[in-house]
């Protein structure tokens, strides 16, 4: 057992998924040369040659495009966009086309592809680049989309993502890339539509996924300390979502707290906080709580920012809340 | 910069090319006008955007290519490509009407045909999206080492969008083996291509991206498939090229056009040029088909399309199962 960052926990799924099969390619811009803007496919490049690590020009609708025909026409590429900020410029692509090709030629055809990139605010990065936009891709029947909150689950999805005959959204962060955990040495897959008790407990139930991964096991290391037991769920997976493993820990603790550092208006955390809230109606004991970003663009100044964002207080004001304590 | 071959320098050629060509065109003018008449009896709904007169270019560009190899994809005014791909009438007909044996299992209707046994990859509904898709297909092709070319069409509406600009640097750099051809109808949905476009000569843009541009006359099928010969041979080399098709659309932009927007005898003139009529002509001058021979050919589409319409209207409808089928691998 290795201790990996999450970033070389890319690489190395990278790296063995395109070892085993030589219709897998990355392409994205700086994905060569520069090793990747943050260095998630450093030497690939020189183990692969530039037929498969593609430094493509600043063009997201054109070579989010390009992938998908490649993956139409039998390849297995990876689309990696510097940030999903940018991937805006191709929406088009995976929305209308990637998605919708397998429906639209009656089953006749297949998009094995995956689109991969840090998403969410990093720090000091200002409104157009601290977007947490996993509702974007998680709205859309079609694709599948993951977002690994540990060295362990990046390693493991990616290289579900890559086999997986569907486009497949990986939800990846510039903070996370330098978190560190235990990864086997041996390979292994996470298989995409399950999700990972982060830790047990049966006081309360905490969902999450992705970086917000932090605050809530602070937040549930702080209610620790006053006696409560928060169970913390992160999902790992956003489409297809594992709604039984969630109800299975809301049926045990009956109280539950979403946090998603998405805005709050029709997001993933706001899809989910009304599951739980439908599907467990009779076992809450208090109505669900959805902390999730304000719901404003990201300003430049440090605290405004963290103010914006998810964070272990925010959990615990909101479990004061379905606790109906005052004293936590 | 841009090179155009006169309609004189076409040679004939044989029957044997000929002949395809003549029925495939007439095939895709009975296709539509049944399209057409199946639209005004509702059997046919939404959006409905037919070939007619178009019926050269995707006839002409598509003879060129072996399609075991090389790959067609289009937009939404996709009919006359799958039929010119040789998709059957009758799956597509029953596309058109919904039904359960359609060629995308009625999930597509008329502007999503696809084939992938004839590598043909649709049928895109929005304005320029498959030029991407085409350079992805492309670029498969070049690192498979398949020698096979990809064709990818598109109106004269599409030529706008930053997708195909993205996609002319990237198919150049990369050394696709891609043909781009425009067909200009001239008009985009009732806007006029001169209204809109800052450039006169599509396929002088080329030269933005070091790539060659070709001119060809839309409604000369021998034109057409001249020029794609050579631009094929082109891009089986890695030089992607890029066509400009002048053409012409008979019927409105869909079925719901009311086509204000132009003249009745700018329709004629271009009747008067008809694809179809003038290839009949000039093998007629040359004592290449005789008379019955072209009932013959009349006759034997109508009697596919009709028993396509028949295949289509007796065929079952989806059950509401098939909602949930067909969405992910």
């Amino acid at each position: 057992m290795a201790e990996l960052t999450y970033r070389e926990a890319l690489n190395r799924a990278l790296d063995e998924e395109m070892a085993r099969d030589s219709k897998v390619f990355l392409m994205g811009e700086e994905v060569g040369e520069y090793d990747g803007a943050y260095k998630v496919s450093k030497g690939l490049l020189g183990k692969y040659g530039a037929e498969r690590v593609r430094d493509t020009p600043i063009s997201e609708l054109g070579f989010t495009g390009l992938g998908v025909g490649a993956a139409l026409a039998g390849l297995r590429p990876v689309v990696e966009w510097m940030t999903h900020n940018f991937a805006l410029l191709a929406l088009d692509q995976v929305v209308n086309n990637a998605a919708k090709m397998r429906q639209m030629s009656g089953g006749q055809l297949k998009v094995p592809i995956v689109f991969r990139g840090p998403n969410g605010p990093a720090e000091y990065l200002a409104a157009q680049h601290s977007q947490a936009l996993a509702s974007y891709w998680a709205h859309v029947p079609g694709l599948k989309v993951v977002a690994p909150a540990t060295p362990a689950d990046a390693y493991g999805l990616m290289k579900s993502a890559i086999r997986d005959d569907n486009p497949v959204v990986v939800l990846e962060s510039e903070m996370m890339y330098a978190w560190k955990g235990e990864v086997p040495d041996e390979e292994f897959l996470v298989p995409i539509g399950k999700a990972r008790l982060a830790r047990e407990g049966k006081d309360l139930s905490i969902i999450t996924f992705s970086k917000p991964i932090k605050a809530a096991m602070e937040a549930a290391e702080l209610l620790h300390a006053k006696g409560v037991e928060a169970e913390v769920v992160d999902l790992r997976s956003l489409r297809p979502l594992d709604e039984e493993s969630l109800y299975a820990s809301v049926r045990k603790t009956g109280r539950c707290i979403v946090v998603d550092e998405s805005w709050p208006v029709a997001s993933v955390g706001s899809h989910v906080a009304w599951l739980v809230s439908n599907n467990c109606f009779d076992l809450l004991d208090a109505p669900v709580e959805l902390v999730s970003g304000e719901d404003v663009p990201m300003p430049y100044n440090h605290s405004l920012e963290l103010a914006a964002q998810p964070s272990a207080a925010k959990i615990l004001a909101a479990a004061r809340r379905v606790l109906y304590r005052e004293d936590i | 910069m841009a090179k155009t071959v006169k309609n004189k320098k076409t040679t004939l050629g044989t029957k044997e090319v000929l002949f395809p060509l003549l029925e495939t065109m007439q095939l895709i003018r009975t296709f539509e006008e049944k399209s057409g008449q199946m639209y005004g009896l509702r059997k046919i709904g939404g959006f409905c955007h037919l070939y007619t007169g178009q019926e050269a270019v995707a006839v002409g560009a598509i003879s060129v290519l072996d399609l075991s190899k090389d790959y067609v994809l289009t937009a939404y005014r996709d009919h006359g490509h799958a039929l010119a791909c040789g998709m059957e009438p009758g799956p597509l007909m029953a596309e058109l009407f919904g039904k359960l044996t359609g060629s995308s299992r009625g999930k597509g209707g008329s502007m999503h045909f696809f084939s992938a046994e004839k590598h043909m990859l649709g049928g895109n509904g929005i304005v320029g999206a498959q030029i991407p898709i085409a350079a992805g297909v492309a670029l498969t092709q070049s690192y498979e080492k398949t020698g096979g070319a990809t064709l990818c069409f598109f109106g004269d509406g599409a030529f706008h969008q930053g997708a195909l600009h993205e996609s002319f640097n990237l198919a150049k750099i990369w050394k696709l083996p891609i043909v781009y051809i425009v067909e200009n109808n001239q008009w985009g949905m009732g806007t006029s291509w001169k209204k809109v476009s800052a450039q006169a000569d599509f396929a002088a843009t080329a030269a933005a991206y070091s790539m060659k541009g070709l001119v060809c006359d839309g409604m000369d099928v021998l034109n057409v498939r001249e020029v794609i010969t050579e631009a094929v041979e082109e891009a089986r080399k890695g030089n992607p090229v890029f066509v400009e098709a002048r053409t012409y659309r008979y019927k409105g932009h869909s079925m719901s056009d009311p086509q204000k927007y132009r003249s009745r005898d700018e329709v004629d003139e271009y009747r008067r040029r008809d694809p179809i009529v003038f290839l009949k002509s000039r093998m007629e001058e040359s004592g290449l088909i005789k008379e019955e021979e072209w009932e013959a050919i009349v006759q034997k589409v109508e009697a596919l399309v009709d028993e396509a319409v028949r295949f289509a209207e007796t065929s079952p409808e989806p059950s509401l199962g098939e909602l949930y089928t067909d969405i992910l691998a």
